[in-house]
């Protein structure tokens, strides 16, 4: 998958396959209805939407970051102050954040893209500017300094609260279903093209005759979009954030961590990463109840991972050769 | 404002900065041979924290008597480290590397929550509250010491990269690795070495730093950012470069919270961080590339 292909513009949408991902995900909530099970699904496919906003930059254009929390905190923030100081109702928080999430992907782009970073200086500043604004966010006064903000309790659809638990896993599956149609897109058209190409080798797509600065920066745009709306849903659903909840280091790792073992670079990678993710660190709750043993699993994956799947947990159901499967999972994994 | 408190903060900054400075040198010297950016680097300095810690609750042993057994531990462990994990898996692509030690990180942090909980703990020592005089104002005498023997090892590491054969092969390998296996250098060994005591100088700095901070499995956060402003700072692999600049970060920090408050005041480190990157990424004394 990671041959810079001629053919990107000739590949085949495996209607089937996203048909079939797409009805199980529907059924899900009515075949579990009980809470605990709805959590989980709204956790697996929470983790899938923010992880996908990574891999598109991360993992289709290779521009590695370690900040993308920087993208999830502005538009945590921006929903929370649309509804709570503007008075806004809390469903205007979605553009509000994937404005937000936006902005800050431009800006982060252009100022690093223009001063030529790259590789792991990339991912470092981005670290940083996700640390400037978890800072500021702890110090000023329209975001409630340290105390966070408290989204008060009313449930109604029309207030972006639900009766029912599935309400939310509806929302966020038709985000999901969204950014993985944005994934499938990357795979199909010529941006995504360009994009693959400046990932494999950033100066023989120059030579090529790719602006290279303006696409990178447009993938920042719009992996920054995306992460806001994930944080816009975080705040909603758990209506409460604070600089270090929505701007930790953690969650950015967490994003990375899911498209990089499901499969960075490919379509279904962050939700397999993410259920996965999700399936690990409820099982060890449950039966362990030790504190940090899926992350010490997710770590040693992450490790495992890169040294001998460097496709990720994609290329696992890639390898079954000759089989009806294996032209299915060979496209999952493209 | 007073030039008293002026004073204090300049000397607390530069005490501050010492520790930075201690913190950091081992990570300019992985960057600079190795050209990897050591992700685990907090994690690690976490680890060593936690063998002083227990040398000296477990064993009574001093801190400062656990610099002979956490340096040449702590330098074991990079070297079989590198050796058995880090060179073998990485393939050699810098940004594998860095994703590796960030596994590395990970796996180490929560495994350090597991074992040792979240709370963070100190030791007290009977030397802890020894105060001295210096200038307008009072410093603890372990901050001192750290600040002190902080910048002997800077001076020491900076010695063994100029002076000795390993050091000569160090550089050999760091400038033209090719070139460098061509006249015989075991380039994978040296690496190993350098990552050895990259990680030994964290030993180091573990033992200085327990009289004087605490120790949790999330210290190295405390750390991490910071120790990577200093080097970009400073100039990847450059030892002068980690001492300036880590005493420039530790002024910052004193000062931002002297004018911009406790909470406010940490933004400094960040925007120094990010400016340089933007303007000059080879720092103050790096050769640039």
């Amino acid at each position: 998958m990671n041959t810079p292909s001629t053919a990107v513009l000739h590949r085949t949408v495996n209607w089937k396959l996203h048909i079939a991902v797409l009805a199980v995900a529907i059924a899900f909530p009515f075949v579990f209805p009980s809470s605990f099970m709805v959590n989980f699904g709204v956790l697996a496919l929470f983790y899938a939407f923010i992880g996908q906003s990574w891999n598109i930059s991360g993992g289709f254009a290779g521009q590695l970051s370690f900040g993308h929390v920087a993208f999830f905190g502005v538009g945590a923030y921006a929903s929370a102050i649309v509804q709570m100081r503007w008075g806004f109702s809390p469903w205007m928080g979605l553009p509000a954040s994937a404005i937000a999430g936006a902005v800050v992907g431009l800006i982060i782009a252009v100022l690093s893209f223009r001063a030529g970073l790259k590789g792991s200086y990339f991912a470092l500043i981005t670290l940083a500017f996700a640390e400037v604004l978890r800072i500021l966010s702890n110090s000023v006064d329209l975001t409630g300094g340290g105390l966070g903000m408290l989204i008060p309790l009313k449930r109604s659809a029309a207030n972006f609260q639900f009766e029912e638990r599935a309400g939310f896993y509806f929302v966020i599956l038709v985000l999901t279903v969204l950014s993985i149609a944005c994934a499938e897109w990357l795979r199909h058209s010529r941006f995504g093209a360009r994009l693959a190409a400046i990932r494999e080798n950033e100066d023989a797509a120059k030579a090529l005759g790719i602006d290279v600065f303006t696409e990178k920066v447009k993938i920042m745009l719009l992996s920054g979009a995306m992460c806001g709306v994930g944080g816009c849903f975080f705040s909603q659903y758990f209506l409460y954030i604070d600089p270090t909840i929505v701007f930790g280091v953690d969650k950015s790792v967490e994003m990375l961590l899911v498209s990089m073992i499901g499969g960075a670079g490919t379509v279904y990678g962050p939700l397999i990463g993410s259920l996965l993710l999700a399936f690990v660190s409820d099982i060890t709750r449950v039966l362990t109840q030790i504190q940090g043993l899926s992350l010490v699993l997710y770590g040693a994956l992450l490790v495992i991972i890169i040294a001998y799947l460097p496709n990720g947990l994609v290329d696992l159901f890639k390898s079954k050769s000759k089989s009806k499967t294996k032209r299915i999972a060979d496209d999952v994994a493209r | 404002m007073d030039i008293t408190i002026l004073a204090a903060a300049t000397i607390n900054g530069l005490l501050l900065g010492g520790i930075y400075t201690l913190v950091a040198c081992g990570l300019t010297l992985i960057y600079g041979v190795l050209h990897i950016i050591n992700f685990a680097h907090g994690s690690m300095l976490m680890l060593a924290m936690f063998g002083v810690y227990y040398l000296l609750m477990v064993f009574k042993v001093d801190p400062y008597i656990s610099l002979f057994i956490m340096v040449p531990v702590m330098y074991g462990f990079g070297y079989v480290l590198y050796k058995g994990v880090i060179g073998r898996l990485s393939n050699s692509k810098d940004e594998n590397i860095l994703l590796i030690t960030l596994g590395l990180s990970i796996f180490l942090e929560n495994v350090a929550l597991m074992l040792f909980k979240g709370d963070s703990r100190t030791i007290s020592v009977s030397y802890s509250d020894i105060m001295v005089e210096l200038g307008p104002t009072l410093v603890p005498m372990p901050k001192l010491i750290s600040f002190g023997v902080s910048m002997l090892l800077c001076i020491g590491l900076g010695l063994l990269i100029q002076k000795t054969d390993l050091g000569k092969s160090i550089r050999a390998v760091a400038k033209e690795r090719v070139g460098a296996r061509l006249v015989g250098i075991d380039v994978d060994k040296i690496f190993a070495i350098s990552y050895g005591i990259g990680l030994a100088t964290l030993g180091a700095a573990a033992c200085l730093l327990m009289p004087i901070f605490y120790v949790s499995p999330t210290i190295g956060h405390v750390f991490v950012l910071v120790a990577f402003t200093v080097v970009v700072l400073g100039g990847m692999g450059s030892f002068l470069g980690a001492v300036v600049g880590g005493l420039i970060v530790g002024l910052t920090e004193s000062f931002g919270g002297l004018f911009l408050g406790e909470s406010l005041g940490q933004i400094g480190i960040s925007l120094i961080f990010i400016l340089i990157l933007l303007l000059k990424p080879s720092g103050l004394f790096g050769a640039s590339r």
